[in-house]
């Protein structure tokens, strides 16, 4: 993965709370074996409404949604953040970001954002206010300015495993298994009686 | 002395294989997967020339795709065979375990850990799957995760994972006798909130808890990610061992002995500390069902629908208003006066024998109102053979409901089994969000016996709601 240090884009406000993952990518997209290709299942119910914000012409350029509180909540699909990646959003930024959800975005370069619901405020009315309204994500030093927000600098939270492969572009597996000795000792002093599967049981 | 620790903390630290800034490296027991969630992760694994690390703790099940309908066991559509083929060729190429589509073992993928004995207490469990919370039911700490992390543990075992918050939530007092597990979870989910629990695992404590079955459980534990929670856990104890005995593939002869020596020493330590820690009265808690489009969002049946200027918070009113325009109710108006078009008995949430064993026990000598249409799927084939040794097959027939074979099903509406557009469903499911049961489908969460008494009202209403049995019409 390419590795990130600014992100910088204007923004769809959405005020929302409990955006669920089913509302980002309805059910019948995960019967797909790619992992590419989901761009037009993104708010795909939504989008069929004209007055939803994804479908203000002002906005077409937009990299980055504003969100209510608990963005991404509900089920574990991936399949929500190749829609969103796929759409072309770099980054989501909310008050608070299901734990599933949080962990996924980053796995595909797009970055989640949590600040204060305040600040969250701040940028979503400057934003809803003006379509232009650009966003400056520094991902290295994780902090967010909106200058028409008047949001400058502002520290955001990010898990530090994220961060730490989002800046690097690192594969999360191959710097796992850099610990493959430590992997190996864990294995060799498993308790005997933990169960065991395999075709023989079927 | 070592300082008291939590059921959680325990748990973490004995799978603890290396500890950084970015997080904790975790040694991860059982992977299960279903079809839906893996083959992009199968194929990463492929195209960098990786291997299965240890194919012999992983167990996969066709789960979400598949058809339920009596004489209809295939397909409805080529993307998903598609999927089941890759599931099937994957499995085969890496010596997995795997219980395809209509085969004797299959069923939902949280409902075959538990049955199968392969959900143990101490265990880090993890699948592609939100609900994989369930398995917390037996004190391990399981929980779901992405595709990406499917590949990650495929390929080390492992994950690296900030360390979660604790949290405990003790229910306390004495709830109405017609109160179910259900009842409990969206009792919980009501007071935390839908992000109450976001970022924490919950160990869920006290007698009303330790009095419920391990079905019971399952079901509260399964709810707990409802609340924003990676996982929900329960203390092992005298019933979980009771459960876990002669399973499959339980520890045999003197493994058993040693493995409940260490299973009973997780019990969180006295004067353990918690991140947080919350109290929740269930005194007098009667059948509850939700309103709304998440499932926080709910009232005991019989309630009254909220208004928006009822609640807090702007954003609460904001959604409030958003359900209700979705679910196209009035607020005031009671929630036994919403017709409700489709019956639904079934999920990893409610899909188990026990959960049959309720419902059926409501509509016996009762008739499915003629508005209803009702069905019922067993959480796994085993379930349906042994419900059908006990005849209860045959009282769902009787009365009115479609008896089909296990799945997702009308869960997840990705089957073909799905809510027809504007209609209100009575669902034992686990999740309201819009069209989750299909395009426009209104969803209201209940328990297996609400289900059922549901479904004979044709409106929404608990078993004390319903008229005596009338003895020769019952017949």
């Amino acid at each position: 993965m390419e590795a990130k240090s600014i992100i910088k884009g204007s923004a769809y406000p959405i005020r929302r709370s409990n955006i669920d993952t089913d509302q980002i990518l309805p059910a019948k997209w995960m019967k797909r074996v790619e992992r590419t290709g989901y761009e037009n299942g993104l708010f795909e119910i939504w989008r069929e409404d004209s007055s939803f914000i994804f479908n203000d012409p002002m906005r077409s350029q937009a990299s980055i949604i504003v969100a209510g509180e608990n963005f991404g909540c509900g089920s574990s699909r991936q399949h929500a953040v190749w829609a969103l990646r796929d759409f072309g959003i770099k980054a989501v930024i909310s008050s608070s970001i299901a734990d599933i959800h949080r962990g996924n975005l980053p796995q595909e370069g797009v970055l989640p954002v949590e600040l204060d619901q305040d600040v969250v405020e701040l940028i979503m009315a400057a934003t809803e206010a003006n379509p232009k309204v650009e966003i400056e994500i520094d991902v290295t030093n994780r902090t967010v300015t909106c200058r028409e927000a008047g949001v400058f600098a502002t520290p955001f939270r990010i898990d530090n495993a994220s961060h730490f492969n989002l800046i690097h572009g690192y594969d999360p597996i191959d710097v796992t298994l850099t610990f493959n000795k430590s992997i190996e000792q864990h294995e060799s002093s498993r308790d005997p009686w933990l169960p065991k599967c395999g075709p023989e049981f079927v | 002395m070592a300082s008291p620790r939590t059921l959680i903390d325990k748990i973490w630290e004995s799978r603890l294989i290396d500890s950084k800034p970015e997080g904790d490296l975790i040694y991860i027991d059982l992977h299960l997967f279903n079809e839906v969630t893996s083959p992009q992760a199968f194929e990463g694994l492929k195209l960098k020339g990786r291997k299965v690390r240890r194919p012999e703790l992983c167990m996969a099940t066709a789960d979400h795709d598949v058809p339920t309908g009596k004489l209809e066991l295939r397909l409805i559509d080529e993307i998903a065979d598609k999927q089941l083929r890759f599931q099937q060729m994957y499995c085969k190429q890496y010596g997995i375990e795997h219980y395809p589509m209509s085969s004797s073992g299959n069923g939902i993928i949280h409902v075959l850990g538990p049955e199968k004995g392969l959900t143990q207490p101490g265990m880090t469990i993890v699948c592609g799957d939100s609900h994989t919370a369930t398995h917390g039911a037996f004190g391990a700490v399981a929980f779901g995760i992405g595709t990406s992390q499917v590949e990650h543990v495929l390929a080390t075992q492992t994950l690296r994972l900030s360390r979660p918050k604790t949290m405990s939530v003790t229910l306390t007092g004495t709830p109405h006798s017609d109160a179910t597990a259900k009842d409990l979870a969206l009792a919980v989910i009501n007071t935390l909130g839908t992000d109450g629990g976001t970022g924490h695992l919950i160990e869920f404590r006290g007698e009303v808890v330790h009095n419920l079955s391990m079905e019971g459980r399952m079901t509260l534990c399964n709810m707990a990610i409802e609340a924003g929670a990676r996982s929900g856990l329960v203390a092992p104890d005298e019933t979980t061992f009771a459960y876990l005995k002669e399973k499959e593939r339980s520890p045999k002869g003197p493994l058993w002995d040693l493995a409940v020596a260490y299973w009973r020493s997780l019990a969180t330590d006295p004067g353990a500390q918690f991140d947080n820690e919350i109290e929740i009265d269930v005194t007098g808690l009667s059948p509850m069902v939700t309103w709304g489009v998440n499932p926080a969002q709910s009232v005991p049946v019989g309630s009254k629908i909220p208004s928006p200027e009822s609640f807090e918070t702007k954003s609460e009113r904001d959604a409030t208003i958003a359900a209700l325009s979705y679910m196209d109710l009035e607020p005031g108006i009671s929630v036994s006066d919403i017709p409700i078009h489709t019956v639904f008995i079934g999920s990893c949430t409610n899909g188990r024998l026990e959960d049959l064993e309720a419902a059926a026990r409501v509509l016996s000598g009762r008739k499915v109102a003629t508005s209803v249409r009702a069905l019922v799927v067993p959480g796994s084939a085993s379930i349906k053979r042994a419900a059908e040794r006990l005849g209860i097959d045959k009282v769902f027939s009787e009365a009115g409901f479609e008896w089909r074979s296990p799945g997702c099903s009308m869960c997840v509406g990705m089957n073909g089994d799905v809510v027809p557009p504007g209609k209100h469903s009575a669902s034992t499911s686990n999740r309201n969000f819009e069209g989750r049961q299909g395009p426009g489908a209104r969803t209201h969460l209940v328990s297996p016996e609400t289900a059922a008494a549901t479904a004979v009202l044709g409106r929404i209403a608990s078993p004390s709601d319903l008229p005596p049995i009338n003895k020769k019409e019952g017949k």
